[in-house]
């Protein structure tokens, strides 16, 4: 069960991991615009990670910061959702997921802003207002796309359908630890579904969309078993950290 | 030790250039948020991120701590803090006024709550003044600013967002 040290840092993984693969799309975006809208996503999303792993790290009090907790943990030891770790080199797919996950985080940083622990209420204070414009960004691209000509329509529903049914991991309940609950320092992960899920719907109704009626995909990313693309993704964001010990700039 | 928002300290910090919009001081753009100075010439500051990743932070902190310590103060420390969390609502009458001349519209005043975030509200040009103007990308070159272009000069320009 996690308490506020593993809870602290599976919020962290879901935010850096989910970075990391907005971060692929720098110089392969379809326009311009589109690339420095997702690099500054990327970029806010890496900087919420940046503050829970450093948080993380206070809580764990074992002397390791937040470059060591992004760089020198292993696969397993890693407690972000499956969804946010797959490769994500089609747009409909990258709009799909964020959709859902922004949906999510706007959600969940709404309700930890009133969070018992300060230093939650504080992180979550400033990304609730960074992770609405993701919310907005995204769902105009699933509009415009669901909403467009026969291929953009059928290409944004295949994204959808990809990614719908890696979405139930954001609101298991079981890896944490109730107390933290009860005592009002963390969210049920369930309590966000009904939220989520009536955003997420309304941009898929106004889309022309199709809730995707698939079943939901067995993950367990937030007990430390991964799909096999995290490894690739951490041998890429690691190597230089573990090549070069402490280097600095 | 002494908070004050008048002493000799908050005036060298408050001095300090945004690196990324360098002709806005941190005082001006309201992420200075306090300054403690004893009488032994120890000074503890609190600075806020616009943005969660916003990568001027260190850059602020390097500058914070020469420009003190040039000052005379031998000891400066200077802490992060994120409650309550920066908005454009902090930032002076100058800062929006210098932003403007500068060629980035400044913020507008942001929705009350209950209102929807991302309410469209027109911005002025900063070039030619027009009202008839478009965003053309949400995201700009840094995370707190978004690209427009003027409809009526036909030149694009940054707008500092309102958050
Ligand atoms: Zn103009």
């Amino acid at each position: 069960m996690a308490g506020l040290f593993g809870y602290t840092l599976a919020l962290a993984d879901d935010a850096l991991i989910s970075a990391q693969r907005m971060s692929w799309w720098i110089s392969r975006a379809p326009q311009l615009e589109e690339d420095v809208a997702l690099a500054n996503i990327g970029l806010d999303q890496l900087g919420q990670a940046r503050l829970l792993l450093a948080y993380a790290g206070e809580v764990e009090a074992a002397g390791r910061g937040e470059d060591d907790l992004a760089y020198l943990r292993d696969e397993r030891e890693f407690r972000n959702v499956c969804l946010v770790e797959r490769e994500q080199t089609d747009f409909g797919v990258t709009m799909a997921r964020l959709l859902i996950f922004s949906a999510w985080q706007c959600e969940l940083y709404a309700a930890l802003s009133r969070s018992a622990d300060a230093t939650l209420a504080g992180v979550a204070g400033k990304a609730v207002k960074e992770v609405a414009y993701h919310l907005d960004h995204a769902s105009r691209w699933v509009v415009r796309l669901g909403d467009g000509t026969d291929v953009s329509h059928q290409r944004m529903q295949a994204g959808l359908d990809a990614e719908w049914p890696w979405a139930a991991e954001l609101f298991d309940d079981a890896f944490l630890d109730t107390g933290l609950v009860d005592s009002g320092v963390a969210a049920l992960p369930s309590s966000l579904r009904d939220a989520v899920d009536a955003g997420v719907s309304a941009v898929i109704d106004e889309a022309t969309l199709t809730r995707p009626d698939v079943a939901t995909h067995y993950s367990a990313g937030r007990d430390g078993r991964h799909t096999e693309q995290l490894g690739f993704l951490l041998a890429e964001m690691q190597h230089l950290a573990r090549s070069h010990p402490g280097a600095t700039w | 030790m002494v908070t004050t928002t008048t002493g000799r300290a908050w005036g060298v910090a408050a001095a300090v250039l945004d690196p990324e919009l360098p002709v806005l001081t941190i005082g001006e753009l309201g992420i200075l948020r306090d300054v403690v100075e004893d009488d032994r010439g120890r000074v503890h500051v609190q600075i806020t991120p616009t943005y969660s990743g916003c990568p001027a932070m260190e850059t602020i902190r390097e500058e914070l701590v020469e420009a003190l310590t040039r000052a005379g103060y031998w000891h400066v420390d200077v802490e992060f803090v994120l409650a309550p969390a920066w908005t454009t609502d902090w930032m002076t009458a100058e800062a929006r006024t210098k932003l403007s001349t500068y060629g980035v519209a400044p913020p507008v005043p942001r929705p009350r709550a209950g209102e929807p975030v991302l309410l469209q509200i027109s911005v002025r040009c900063p070039q030619c003044g027009s009202l008839d103007t478009q965003e053309s990308s949400r995201f700009g070159s840094t995370a707190c600013k978004s690209l427009w272009v003027c409809r009526e000069c036909r030149e694009p320009f940054d707008h500092f967002k309102s958050h």
